[in-house]
């Protein structure tokens, strides 16, 4: 795959930000959802975000992708204003249920990738063959070799969700920003999902950032961790979160947690 | 008869108009449909049709001022929706109903074109002109090359709205071209098979396509394909059998939707 996906982490300049938020407030006519929010995502990260439900998790993600505007703050994309960001291919974004489809919506494989990659300007003065090789190498990064003109609607929810991240694959981005992925399907799927996240994140320096309550699942892979109910309660290395007093609170909370060691 | 058929302007005017807005109709219908937006051609025949009345109280070309008429309608329908926060088929509903009223309106002003106004309550191809037929082409060719040209952006926003909203398509701009397109068609629909009967061109032919198409690609051809074999047969049989041409056209869309589910039920219990 091009350049983005073959460097390795040694190569990366580690200290480059890729999202920056800052002093961020939002509601939807109403009491706040965010407050006084700040952080900052690394080139190379794997960010969890978490926290209770109604926590406004979500809602910082859109904010981040820029789907939402908040009353106040900044949001800066690689340096850049998010009001003058231009270069979106960079960013990679999988929403929420994004795997509850249409029943009737009669797309392939192949053509979910493809629609993209035409949308993102990526096929501009490519050699013809490219379209179908890249094709072909995302669907095998995320182990569905061969799955090209099966029809969206006749794969399982943990297949759909990695065809939406072959997708995002497919158009190069330098950060993958996801809402909880992995949504009605079983623990094994899930497993294997974020297994899946943990390579990309691991092997090419994809930086990820994912709102999950699936905190057990996730944490063998994360290096850091943002907690968040309303103001962000934590945000730092996932190792010292494990010992903060925002962990024990989330414990509290009756969130169900494996932990595993590094 | 037959013979009488093939030398006939009218019947060639037919067949000509109707090929191209079949195709224009067969590939709107499938986004229409998939974005759940089916209902939009039917408030926006509406306001063709006060459009139509519109032009005939003016003596002024009425196709013409039912575009202008209906496009300007197409935009206001996105801004309903938008900042009434209403779901998309309050709007429509509103919409029709005030298009209705306004036609009614104007028919009460000038009691005397009654019977042209019919024509287009229920369809009149074999009456088109041939100014009509070059507008048709031409509009529907318009309508085609733009589908085709934003394929890819509009398969992607249709499919993933969200996610094509974050990679930057420009999904409002899209949105407005999707609703003009469909205010075109419908203005061009109502010609041949008429207010009543517009919506039933953009929806049926698709909505068989996504019966039997193992990809989208598929759908829109087979929506095209199935928009121009009803067009052109109802056209055929209402020359032929001296029928009205708008309802052969859409009984044959209806019959050819009907088949497409037998088929594939019989596909499936046969399998089992």
């Amino acid at each position: 795959m091009a350049s983005k996906l073959i460097e390795t982490q040694d190569e990366l300049d580690k200290s480059k930000e890729v999202i920056k938020v800052e002093s961020v407030y939002f509601s939807y006519d109403g009491p706040l959802i965010l407050e006084d929010i700040n952080l900052s995502i690394q080139r190379a990260d794997f960010l969890a975000m978490i926290g209770p439900n109604g926590s406004g998790k979500t809602t910082l993600l859109k904010i981040m992708v820029g789907l939402l505007k908040p009353q106040a703050g900044q949001v800066f994309l690689f340096g850049q204003g998010i009001e003058e960001f231009e270069d979106w291919y960079k960013v990679a974004y999988i929403q929420q249920n994004a795997t509850h489809l249409e029943s009737k919506f009669p797309i392939t494989v192949e053509e979910v990738i493809t629609s993209s990659l035409y949308a993102s300007r990526q096929m501009k003065d490519r050699p013809t063959g490219w379209r179908k090789e890249r094709v072909e190498h995302v669907l095998r990064l995320v182990g569905l070799a061969g799955y090209q003109k099966r029809l969206m609607t006749t794969l399982s929810g943990g297949q759909q969700q990695r065809v939406l991240i072959a997708r995002a694959l497919a158009a190069e981005p330098e950060v993958m920003l996801l809402d909880e992925p992995t949504t009605g399907v079983d623990h094994q799927t899930q497993e294997n999902f974020y297994d899946l996240l943990g390579k990309l994140n691991h092997d090419y320096g994809l930086t990820i950032a994912v709102v999950t309550h699936d905190y057990g699942l996730v944490n063998k892979h994360i290096n850091q961790v943002a907690c968040l109910n309303r103001k962000l309660i934590y945000h730092g290395r996932h190792e010292e979160f494990c010992q903060s007093a925002a962990f024990k609170e989330l414990l509290a909370d009756g969130h169900h947690l494996v932990m595993h060691q590094h | 008869m037959l013979s009488g058929v093939l030398t006939s302007g009218f019947f060639w005017r037919a067949i000509l108009a109707g090929s191209f807005l079949a195709v224009a109709c067969g590939l709107l219908g499938v986004f229409l449909i998939l974005r759940q937006d089916s209902m939009i051609s039917h408030g926006l025949s509406h306001l063709a049709f006060a459009g139509i009345a519109l032009g005939l109280v003016l003596n002024f070309l009425p196709l013409i001022v039912s575009l202008i008429i209906c496009v300007i309608g197409s935009i206001f329908i996105l801004k309903l929706k938008k900042q009434a926060s209403l779901p998309g088929d309050a709007a429509l509903a509103i919409l029709a109903s005030g298009g209705m009223a306004l036609a009614i309106f104007l028919v009460s002003l000038r009691m005397n074109f009654g019977v042209e106004l019919m024509g287009y309550l229920f369809g009149d191809i074999l009456a088109i002109s041939s100014v009509e037929v070059w507008l048709s082409i031409i509009l529907a060719l318009m309508v085609t090359i733009l589908i085709l040209a934003n394929y890819h952006q509009l398969l992607y926003m249709t499919f993933d709205r969200e996610t094509a909203l974050v990679a930057g398509v420009k999904v409002s701009s899209l949105d407005k071209i999707l609703v003009i397109l469909t205010a075109i068609t419908v203005v061009l629909g109502l010609r041949i098979v008429g207010l009543l009967l517009v919506s039933a061109l953009t929806v049926v032919p698709a909505a068989a396509a996504l019966q039997l198409a193992r990809s989208f690609r598929q759908t829109l051809v087979l929506s095209s394909l199935f928009s121009l074999l009803a067009i052109m047969a109802g056209i055929v049989l209402s020359y032929a059998l001296d029928l009205p041409a708008s309802a052969s056209i859409v009984f044959l869309s209806i019959g050819i939707f009907l088949a497409t589910v037998g088929g594939k039920n019989l596909a499936t219990s046969l399998k089992k």
